[in-house]
């Protein structure tokens, strides 16, 4: 007898009949009834009409109709949330019941029903369920508070439901630690700047002790979370790996995969000299391949994370290049990955057996894995030089199948190896030019006429060949045109006397008949430098081209770096930070590895700086306090509004208190933040500069505080205007102007690429120079199309504070290189401060009081600031805009006392005192 | 965590679905259909698709697809690890895991789902533990619900769920008490043209102990690592029912002897409509076990419209529409080496085909572990009756390909 029987329809209608069913009397009948109504459900029938009578069916004895019930409720509760009150109930009284199987079936179902009236009464249930003497219902009920939170989340933080769950991290049994860290870190997800997931050396060890005693799911958890944490120094991250190791032998491949992040983030900070080091990396391979040996599917997701993994670290996997190799049935998916990997790996010791292996794969059906082989061949003379020959000559072979696709692929990888090893291979040249005919692709073509100008010298019939192509020059693509104009430019400028006529052709047809801006501005520079200097002409177009580089596709080493951070995940998959692409993970928070530290002494030392954070702390350049304030004046008293922002900074040492137990250093700084105008008023410059008196606390311990400290000034607008960095002179006609902002905690530099060139460009890629406060792009420049000649394109770029950290001159000095397919460009900005003040930097009350009282004389700066217009709550809500928070405003003498509070990105706080005097429009401190 | 769950047939039917949070429309699948038709072969749809607004993440079993929806940061291998499971579980509690298997025990699979997972976080996934708060359906027992009345539902808490070892319930008593340990080893491996091998691999599906040999080991949990790391032995408490206890793989450096040959010829004339095709299968040391159980399958081009062939041993057949050729040899006896041949016919007019096809070749070996790996012995503690133990050797065809 099989359920299919439930899907028979009787011709009286069938929801009438099952009504009747369910209010049968026998409890047979009704079971067979909901199962009926269950079925329907399953296949997409609508049986709603019925849930009253269902609903009838939930008070009683037998589980398994409960539970078919409880089923029925998750399905359509929603749609019938004043029906679904009727339940209520029977869920708080199952919460009660003496069976654990029935209080966790209930508190699971009821945080299932996702119905704002049932939530208000789950919290009681839940709450008691929480602290159940079963740990079956503790599990239970803390997989109900995630629930809970993805309905309501302020309840469950209201009801301190988050509180109770951080307990159960400490819980006895390892499958409530499990489900308590699963429910918590997909809290954590919605709530990136929470410290949920707060751990220390007690609870890691907790965790670590569950571990090895909880389901595999938990062990996957437990790991992922572990994967967050920041040990304090290699003793502890090498007990952490020690006690993560045996993971790598499990059965299910996400567990081992997420060991290998946690080895993988934590082996960063050990040292390359220690035993361990070598240990662990051997012990890293076998699993990796193992993975290998999987379904497909499985296969796949290991291939995307084996690529970041031997991008890291290539010696873990060099000794594994057969296992990459390809299965003529694997999916292609799985073959596209594999080769990949193979160019990653290969190497001169291998190269023979991978040469071997492409040319296997050249023959094969599967016409885009085909395609991509040549090319690899291509990549790997590029890559391992002394192959190159043997590449040369595999590549060749290949050309003589006359298999269309092949040859025009094998062809557009030669240029790139006529680019990277010039005058060396030209002997295949003639070879080639047989299957000039056969060349249907842009591409192909564009790279032979490439070839056959570059080469012009040497090929007899160079000037017919390409007369060839002119014929039909108006169907060819932008790509060819460019490419044959040039070649044949190139061609007269070798070959002056017999090609005048061919030249003069392709420059008319070019800067006449072409419809393209791009080839017609090229065709009229082509031209004027010929007509006017043959000789400067010489020097431009036949100038040495830079050599191509080796790879091109490895992936930025900071992105790697944070990559790796997220191995097993779906960002590890894409390659792409999870920023850039998961949805409702509001600003997530990035992640680095950590940096490697020799041993805890040297920690303590003030140069070794055990975390990015403090490091912004070395002595740099000391003006004076006079040079500060006259700086500043000056800036207040201009109107600023019409120039670019100027910022200065200057930093004076001063003397050092050492308070408290002498571990906290408390370092002053004195910031001038806030100097606001808005573009808008024009006329009136509402210069607000503030004169802060600052305070630097750090509170890493075993850091000592130097014999000297201080003084900081900072100075900062908060409205930055675009400014442009990059003038089209300086970059070879790429401009870029831009801002910085700060919205909802996080940083993002906006920019404007300009092509202001003839060419297009394409290829785009920022860097950041180590800076003040360790601003780093937290995304690659993503810039989709090429960049045509005259467009401009407007890019968001999201920062993080997480990149080496390098005091700088001025303080809030960047320092930029953008990258395109032209050249590598340099330029300098200032950043305004502001972006670096963070959400949280509101101080309580009562502890800026007694910092406040804690700061020594020397530390505290004053200065006024004239010409201000605004009264106190103006300043206070524009300063708010920019994450200055006002702590109290008190009237003292008829004048107007702000206090106010910031905090950086590094955790310095900056507290301030503003005072205002109505009559006088000037700011004292 | 996982969201949802789609299952869809090869004609592209969604046949089921289960959603653990809200509700995700159906519509979402779309985007796997728009994949699935880029892809042309199912097997290659790739198993992480993006679309606006979740992730789908798709295995490919017995003619289904299991398409999960996510829609935050997961780990995919944990969601494919786990979509395994449930089929796995499936072909557990029904014999087979296919669509109509599934449609005849709706409600049973709909209760499965529900217990191995709870707002997306797994639940119960052991079938130790499934099994006692669902039992499996059997004819018989559907007969004995309906004269008492009594349910498929357990109502007792399954004691695996909270111990530590929740692979085994507590308190399993049997008249007779046996363990039987399978050795199965498979050996994959790619052969090229001139009979060298540029990749060997074996991997295995069950053992128990001889050290060494093995370059890693993936263990069921119920193995306690510490003795296996000291000592090399393997000790744990053993669910109750089938379960792999231990993969393990042997890797090349380890000289394994592979037991079979191929001599073949497949050549294809220019210019003529027609191909040679000449393959002979031999066995090689095999320590004195016979290889059976041979059967070679070939994806012969595209452009071949049919092939005559002889074979002097066991039969052939050749789909005209795949184009894959099927040769079950069964017993090679070293006296009489099977040998296929006979003329490929093409498409007139088509080109010479460029590739070769690969073969692809199963066996079976009995009585022998092509590593050497042997079971020492095997000591029960903490029972006072003896158990009857056996331990069986099998060497398979993993994936075994021969290039020519």
């Amino acid at each position: 007898m099989t359920d299919s029987k439930y899907f028979t329809t009787t011709k009286k209608g069938e929801i009438f009949e099952l009504k009747a069913e369910l209010n049968s009397d026998k409890k047979e009948k009704k079971k067979e009834a909901v199962k009926k109504v269950i079925a329907s459900m399953t296949v997409g029938k609508d049986v709603s009409a019925l849930f009253p009578d269902v609903v009838n069916c939930m008070q009683t004895d037998n589980l398994e109709l409960k539970k078919l019930v409880y089923l029925y409720l998750m399905n359509y509760a929603k749609s019938q949330p004043d029906m679904a009150i009727m339940a209520v109930n029977t869920f708080v009284k199952d919460c009660e019941d003496p069976n654990p199987l029935i209080r966790a079936l209930a508190v699971r179902t009821m945080g299932c029903i996702r119905v704002d009236k049932i939530t208000e009464y789950l919290c009681e249930p839940l709450r008691k369920c929480l602290k159940d003497e079963d740990p079956y219902v503790r599990k239970t009920a803390a997989v109900c508070v995630a629930k809970l939170h993805d309905i309501n989340a302020q309840l469950v933080e209201d009801q301190g439901f988050l509180d109770t769950l951080k307990d159960l991290i400490s819980d006895s049994n390892p499958m409530v630690v499990a489900n308590a860290v699963a429910a918590l870190s997909e809290i954590a997800e919605s709530h990136p700047s929470s410290n949920l997931l707060d751990l220390n050396p007690q609870s890691i060890n907790k965790l670590l002790t569950a571990l090895n005693e909880c389901t595999e799911w938990g062990q996957i958890f437990i790991l992922d979370c572990l994967a967050n944490y920041m040990p304090k120094d290699d003793r502890e991250a090498q007990s952490i790996c020690e006690r993560v190791t045996p993971r790598l032998s499990h059965a299910n491949s996400a567990v081992v995969l997420s060991a290998v992040k946690v080895l993988m983030k934590f082996m960063e900070m050990l040292s390359k000299d220690l035993d361990y080091y070598g240990t662990l990396l051997k012990k890293l391979a076998p699993p990796l391949v193992t993975l290998l040996s999987a379904e497909p599917e499985l296969q796949y997701v290991a291939l995307r994370n084996i690529n970041l993994i031997v991008q890291k670290r290539p010696e873990i996997l060099k000794h594994e290049m057969k296992v990459f190799f390809v299965k003529y049935n694997d999916p292609i998916y799985v073959k596209l990955e594999k080769l990949d990997i193979m160019i990653r790996l290969a190497s001169q010791a291998n190269i023979a057996q991978v040469l071997a292996e492409l040319k296997e794969y050249a023959t094969e059906v599967d016409v885009d894995f085909v395609r991509k082989a040549v090319r690899a061949i291509g990549r790997c003379a590029i890559k391992v030089e002394q192959s190159a020959e043997r590449c040369v000559s595999t590549l060749l072979d290949l050309i003589q199948t006359k298999v269309n696709y092949v040859v025009q692929e094998a062809i557009v990888v030669i240029k790139d190896i006529f680019r990277k090893y010039p005058n060396k291979y030209e002997s295949v040249i003639a070879t080639l030019c047989e299957n000039l005919d056969s060349l249907d692709e842009p591409e192909a073509r564009a790279a032979m006429i490439w070839i056959v100008g570059e080469y012009a010298e040497r090929i007899d019939n160079a000037d017919e060949l390409l007369e060839s192509f002119l014929e039909g020059f108006h169907d060819e693509s932008t790509q060819v045109q460019l490419q044959l104009l040039t070649a044949i430019v190139k061609l007269f400028l070798k070959k002056p006397t017999e090609t005048q006529e061919l030249v003069q052709q392709v420059l008319s047809l070019a800067t006449q008949v072409a419809d393209t801006p791009g080839l017609r501005a090229r065709g009229y520079i082509y031209w004027r430098l010929l007509s006017t200097d043959p000789v400067a002409a010489k020097e431009v177009v036949l100038a040495e081209k830079p050599l191509i580089s080796e790879e091109t596709d490895l992936i930025e080493p900071t992105l790697l770096d944070e990559l790796i951070c997220y191995i097993g995940t779906l960002a590890s998959v894409y390659h792409k930070p999870p920023s850039a692409f998961v949805e409702g993970s509001r600003g997530v928070v990035h992640k680095s590895l950590p940096p490697r530290t020799g041993s805890s002494e040297s920690a303590e030392s003030p140069d070794a700086a055990p975390s990015g954070v403090q490091a912004t702390e070395q002595p740099a350049v000391i003006p004076t306090q006079g040079d500060l304030l006259g700086d500043l004046l000056t800036l207040d008293l201009g109107p600023p509004v019409s120039g670019p922002p100027i910022a200065t900074s200057s930093v004076q040492m001063g003397a050092v208190d050492l308070l408290g137990g002498g571990l906290d250093s408390l370092v002053c700084l004195e910031d001038s933040a806030a100097a606001s105008h808005s573009p808008g008023d024009g006329d009136c410059a509402h210069c607000v500069s503030v004169a802060v008196k600052c305070f630097w606390s750090t509170n890493l311990p075993g850091w000592r505080a130097p014999k000297g400290s201080f003084w900081e000034k900072l100075q900062g607008f908060l409205v930055s205007l675009t400014q442009v960095w990059l003038p089209a002179m300086k970059a070879k006609g790429l401009e870029i102007s831009g801002t910085f902002s700060r919205q909802v905690g996080s940083i993002s530099m906006d920019l404007v690429l300009t092509n202001k060139a003839l060419q297009v460009m394409s290829d785009f890629a920022i860097q950041f120079n180590r800076n003040s406060f360790g601003l780093a792009p937290a995304a690659p420049l993503q810039v989709h199309a090429p960049l045509a000649p005259n467009q401009s394109v407007e890019i968001s770029l999201p920062l993080n504070t997480v990149g080496s950290v390098m005091k700088m001159d001025p303080l809030n000095n960047l320092q930029v290189a953008v990258k395109n397919n032209i050249d590598v460009f340099y330029f300098s900005t200032l950043y305004p401060l502001h972006i670096l003040f963070v959400e949280d930097g509101k101080m309580e009350r009562q502890m800026f009081l007694a910092t406040w009282k804690d700061i020594p004389n020397e530390n505290e700066a004053q200065f006024q600031i004239k010409d201000c217009s605004l009264n106190a709550d103006a300043v206070s809500s524009k300063l708010q805009g920019s994450n200055i928070f006002t702590i109290a405003k008190r009237n003292v003498e008829g004048q107007d006392m702000l206090y106010q509070s910031l905090k950086l990105t590094n955790g310095i706080w900056v507290l301030a005192e503003l005072r205002i005097q109505p009559s006088n429009p000037s700011f004292t401190v | 965590m996982i969201h949802s769950l789609f299952l869809i047939n090869c004609s592209g039917d969604i046949f089921l679905e289960k959603h653990w949070k809200s509700v995700v429309s159906k519509s979402v699948c779309d985007y796997f259909f728009e994949a699935q038709e880029k892809a042309i072969d199912v097997e290659n749809v790739p198993p992480v698709i993006s679309t606006p607004h979740h992730y789908l993440i798709s295995i490919y079993r017995d003619k289904i697809f299991f398409v999960s929806v996510i829609q935050t940061e997961v780990p995919p291998l944990f969601v494919i690890e786990f979509l395994h499971r449930v089929a796995d579980t499936f072909q557990d509690y029904f014999g087979e895991c296919s669509e109509t298997a599934i449609k005849d025990n709706v409600v049973i699979v709909y209760e499965l789902l529900e217990e191995m997972l709870d707002n997306g976080f797994p639940l119960a996934t052991e079938s130790n533990i499934l099994k006692e708060l669902i039992k499996p359906p059997t004819i018989l027992r559907s007969v004995v619900n309906s004269i008492t009345g009594s349910t498929n539902v357990g109502d007792t808490l399954p004691t695996g769920q909270l111990s530590n070892i929740p692979w085994r319930r507590a308190g399993v008593k049997y008249t007779n008490n046996e363990a039987y340990f399978d050795v199965i080893e498979e050996i994959d491996a790619i052969i090229d043209k001139s009979g060298k091998m540029p990749c060997k691999l074996i991997f295995l599906s069950l053992s128990f102990m001889n050290p060494r040999l093995l370059d890693d080991v993936s263990f069921h949990p119920c193995i306690r690592f510490k003795r296996w790391e000291s000592e090399r032995v393997l000790s744990f408490i053993p669910p109750d029912g089938n379960f792999r206890l231990i993969s393990y793989r042997v890797s090349s450096q380890n000289l394994v002897a592979i037991p079979v040959y191929v001599k073949h010829m497949i050549s294809f004339k220019e210019n003529s409509s027609s191909g040679r095709f000449d393959v002979t299968i031999g066995p090689k040391q095999n320590m004195g076990k016979t290889v059976e159980g041979v059967v070679m399958t070939v994806h012969m081009p595209k452009a071949v419209l049919n092939m005559n062939l002889t074979a002097t041993q066991g039969s052939y057949t050749f789909d005209p529409v795949t184009k894959v050729l099927t040769w079950d040899v069964g017993k090679i006896t070293p006296q009489k080496l099977p040998n296929l041949k006979g003329i490929v016919n093409l498409q007139s007019g088509a080109p010479k085909p460029e590739e070769n096809p690969s073969l692809n070749i199963q066996f079976k070996i009995q009585q022998l572990a092509i590593s050497g790996l042997k079971v020492n012995r095997l000591d029960m503690y903490g029972e006072k009756y003896k158990p009857f133990k056996g331990v069986k050797y099998i060497t398979k065809a993993g994936k075994f390909q021969v290039r020519t």
